[in-house]
């Protein structure tokens, strides 16, 4: 299994403090690995430094072997990365369509090809039907999915998805579980979330790592970490794995 | 009004077409039937309509406002008449260089601002701070004028198209033109790539630019656009006019003017500009007839009502006229309804 | 002896931009609290000047003496305003807010311009040709005196910010408005009093500034965008930043107008602004947000 991103000794600091300290991993094409941690453990902070928000101080960023460290949003975002946002962000003023039209012409110069392939994201993501409604007018679950919808119209080789799952009620997860299974398993779709949804997390994902202020305490399939007593001890506690 | 397709033709409802086509027939016959005083007055609203477009440009559709487009009027007047009175070269080839020559002035402002992260009313600040500062800068260029102005030489009764030369009508159609130039253009960027990407850059620009989005260049074609169609506005001022005075056609106060039209009408809309220039102007042209009816002459009256006007409107309609009447009338169809 | 020439010029740059300088302290009061920008502010000042016009021509009152009167009527419009229009619009878009307050402005000066007319209108002063004499140099009386008492109010400012119950409350209150509300601060209310404040000051600034200039409508936009200036290149929502920047302008306005021509002095006001908002935006004293 080759590596599609490799996230080597990443550190950021912002005012003296380090927000991310020499994180490292690897994303092996075509699986599924999330990112968790307690609150302030710096998952945002990386997913940033992968998608350009602001360089890292040291380290290294690579999809398939090519460089993308110190480029900005656009540019990896031309490079093949999508990312959805953890406090979404809709083109509030347009419509759900018109939202997935300006991911898809990341890669479309043509605007009559970008709406039927946003077209066809809205179908899989089961948004159609809200199709011309202005997205500031949108439920919280299904803004979560427009910000899907428009990651993956700009057809990416890995998805950042920012806790796409939180807020959702348990069905609403649940759905949204399926799509996401799908993409991978049929589409081979890699992808990278942060989720603090254990359920979910269990269930989709091949590998987990966990940071804790800043630093990677664990790194394995997912049934060894949630037993790794550190990572019970600084985020899941007993609580969390029923 | 909510998404392009509130703004688009394509969203417009029989009715709408209807009155749509009557206004532009009603445009298109009024020389011939009205006096020419309502010609004039035909011709500052298009005028109006047309540089509110322009300004809309990079407010309405990208988010940027600029507070200082007098600058882009006054340059595009300044060059093409400079040109003109100096080297005979007439408008329309001059309007090549005076549209350049603001695309220019944009762009350092432009980069400059967008380089430094200059945003919000820091950027507007910027804009004031340019315009303000080619006020003061050609009141000192002797080579136009200086502050005692500049004249363009003036033959009675001469038609000279070529020069853009000629009879009120003349320029009433140039200004009808350049409204429904702008207006088209105006609707093919929307339409366009480009266009998707301002409006996401205006809504979002964190999203915008991790959907893709290069924000640095978003900005400065809308930058670019904008203040290329604005010198177009100076250079028809320049001609239509024939005398330019850096204290007017470098104001803070023609800026507020210009930016007037698309505030009342609807910011980011189409029909916007250009329905909020035929409410300003006959208003204002009615109350300076009702003050000298009245044998009322107190400069400023105008103006006050004008400030009233802007209060009233942004407090009772912020979005603007035009997208309330649109959705009262029934001229464009509402989300939801199909394309 | 050019060089006291010059430290003449500057000490008159000096007291004028104190003057300057608390208008924009008005400014920056408004904007750091309740984050919108007032672009009503020369407008403001200038109707202190015309009430010192007024209390002077009527009454004899010297401006220092108007001061605390234009102080008082100003708070109260302030006051009002911030209640009545201004409060709704916090919330909504800058341009909103802007067109909101420009509306006003345009309201405010052309009011004027029809009570007043356009002609400058002057104070008259038992001292209004008297200088003093400060080591080397020769300082205009009225100078001195429109400066010391812009510091005067400057200092009480600070102090009410500093040590008062509401002062401190305001500034709770700037620094994190939810904070505020959930400790049980009354927002709008403590919004109404700082516009009011904020509209005080510059009330105060109209009327000192009638020592040194007439009053003329034309004056507002002008002294608006003054003010703006000077509270970018000080920093925005700093308080000394506007002092010291008001000093700033006051003195380049000074030296400029008299090593090029008076008519290009605002020139160099708006070149700093350039410069300052390009190499350090958040102004000199102000924190990068």
């Amino acid at each position: 299994m080759t590596a599609l991103l490799e996230v080597e000794r990443l550190s950021k600091r912002f005012r003296g403090l380090k927000a991310v300290s020499e994180v490292s991993f690897t994303v092996p094409e075509g699986r599924m690995l999330a990112l968790i941690g307690p609150n302030g453990a710096g998952k945002t902070t990386t997913f940033n430094l992968i998608a350009g928000v602001f360089p890292p101080d040291e380290g290294r960023v690579t999809l398939k072997g090519r460089n993308l460290t110190g480029l900005k949003p656009n540019q990896v975002c031309a490079a093949g990365i999508g990312r959805t946002f953890q406090i979404v962000k809709p083109f509030g003023q347009l419509t759900v369509e018109e939202n997935v039209v300006v991911g898809a012409l990341a890669r479309e110069r043509s605007v009559e090809t970008a709406r039927r392939q946003a077209r066809a994201v809205l179908e899989r993501l089961e948004l159609a039907d809200q199709a011309n409604r202005p997205a500031r007018s949108l439920t919280l679950p299904d803004r979560k999915r427009l910000e899907v919808a428009r990651a993956l119209a700009t057809r990416p080789t890995l998805l950042l998805l920012d806790e796409v799952l939180a807020g959702l009620r348990p069905t609403e997860v649940d759905r949204m579980v399926e799509v996401l299974r799908d993409l991978n398993r049929r589409e081979g779709l890699t992808i990278l979330m942060i989720e603090h949804v254990m359920r979910a997390v269990m269930a989709l994902s091949d590998r987990v790592v966990v940071l804790d202020h800043g630093e990677k305490i664990a790194d394995g399939a997912p049934a060894e970490v949630v037993a790794d007593p550190r990572v019970v001890e600084s985020y899941l506690g007993a609580e969390a794995l029923d | 009004m909510s998404g392009l397709s509130g703004v688009m033709f394509s969203g417009i409802t029989g009715r709408g077409m209807v009155l749509l086509v009557l206004a532009a027939l009603g445009l298109a016959v009024a020389p011939f039937v009205a006096d020419r005083y309502l010609v004039s007055v035909l011709t500052t609203v298009l005028w109006f309509a047309y540089v509110g477009q322009a300004w809309n440009v990079m407010m309405g559709f990208s988010g940027l406002l600029s507070l200082g487009h007098a600058l882009y009027v006054g340059l595009g007047a300044y060059v093409s008449a400079a040109l003109f009175v100096h080297f005979g070269i007439g408008p329309w080839a001059g309007m090549v260089l005076a549209m350049l020559v603001a695309v220019v002035a944009g762009c350092v402002i432009g980069f400059l601002g967008f380089r430094f992260g200059v945003k919000g009313v820091h950027f507007a600040l910027l804009t004031i701070a340019f315009a303000e500062v080619a006020r003061i800068g050609f009141d000192h260029i002797t080579w136009v004028g200086g502050s005692g102005g500049f004249f363009l030489p003036v033959e009675a009764g001469a038609s000279d198209p070529l020069n853009l030369r000629g009879s009120p009508v003349l320029f009433y159609y140039v200004a009808l033109a350049l409204v429904v130039g702008a207006l088209f253009l105006s609707r093919a960027l929307l339409h366009s790539r480009l266009g998707y990407q301002w409006l996401a850059v205006r809504e979002e620009p964190d999203a915008a630019e991790a959907s893709g989005v290069d924000l640095f260049r978003a900005r400065m074609t809308a930058v670019a656009v904008s203040s290329a169609l604005t010198a177009l506005g100076g250079v028809f001022q320049a001609f239509y006019f024939n005398n330019l005075f850096p204290e007017q056609v470098f104001s803070m106060g023609r800026s507020i003017e210009i930016i007037l039209p698309a505030i009342v009408g609807g910011i980011g809309t189409l029909v916007g500009p250009i329905l909020g220039a035929f409410i300003l102007t006959p208003l204002g042209e009615a109350l300076t007839f009702l003050i000298e009816a009245g044998g009322l002459d107190l400069p400023g009256l105008k103006q006050l009502f004008y400030g009233a006007a802007l209060v009233v409107i942004v407090v009772f309609r912020p979005e603007g006229v035009w997208p309330w009447l649109a959705r009262r009338l029934r001229l464009v169809r509402q989300p939801g309804e199909g394309a | 002896m050019p060089i006291d020439y010059y430290l003449n010029i500057a000490a008159s740059g000096l007291l004028t931009g104190l003057v300057y300088g608390l208008a924009a302290l008005g400014l920056s009061v408004i904007f750091g609290v309740v984050r919108v920008v007032n672009f009503a502010h020369g407008e403001m000042m200038v109707a202190g000047m015309y009430g010192a016009v007024l209390l002077g021509g009527w009454l004899g009152f010297d401006p220092l003496l108007s001061a605390p009167l234009m102080a008082a009527l100003l708070f109260a419009c302030g006051w009002l305003l911030q209640r009545g229009l201004v409060n709704k619009f916090v919330e909504r878009p800058e341009h909103m807010q802007f067109i909101l307050l420009l509306g006003i402005a345009t309201i405010l000066v052309n009011a004027m311009l029809m009570l007043f007319g356009p002609d400058a209108r002057n104070v008259q002063v038992p001292y209004s040709f008297d200088t003093v004499e400060i080591g080397s140099m020769l300082l205009d009386a009225v100078r001195l005196r429109a400066g010391a008492a812009a510091i005067v109010v400057a200092a009480a400012l600070f102090a009410f910010f500093r040590f008062s119950r509401t002062g401190k409350a305001i500034r709770a209150c700037a620094d994190n408005p939810l904070g505020a509300r959930v400790v049980g601060l009354n927002i709008d209310g403590l919004y109404a009093l700082t516009f009011g404040i904020g509209a005080a000051v510059v009330g105060v600034a109209g009327a000192l500034m009638t020592l040194l200039v007439d009053a003329r409508p034309q004056l507002a936009p002008e002294y608006t965008l003054l003010s703006f200036i000077i509270v970018i290149v000080g920093g925005l929502g700093s308080l000394p930043g506007a002092l010291l920047g008001g000093v700033l302008i006051g003195m380049s306005e000074a030296l400029a107008g008299f090593l090029l021509t008076p008519s290009m002095k605002s020139l160099f006001s708006y070149g700093v602004l350039i410069v300052v908002l390009l190499l350090r935006p958040q102004g000199l004293l102000g924190k990068r947000s």
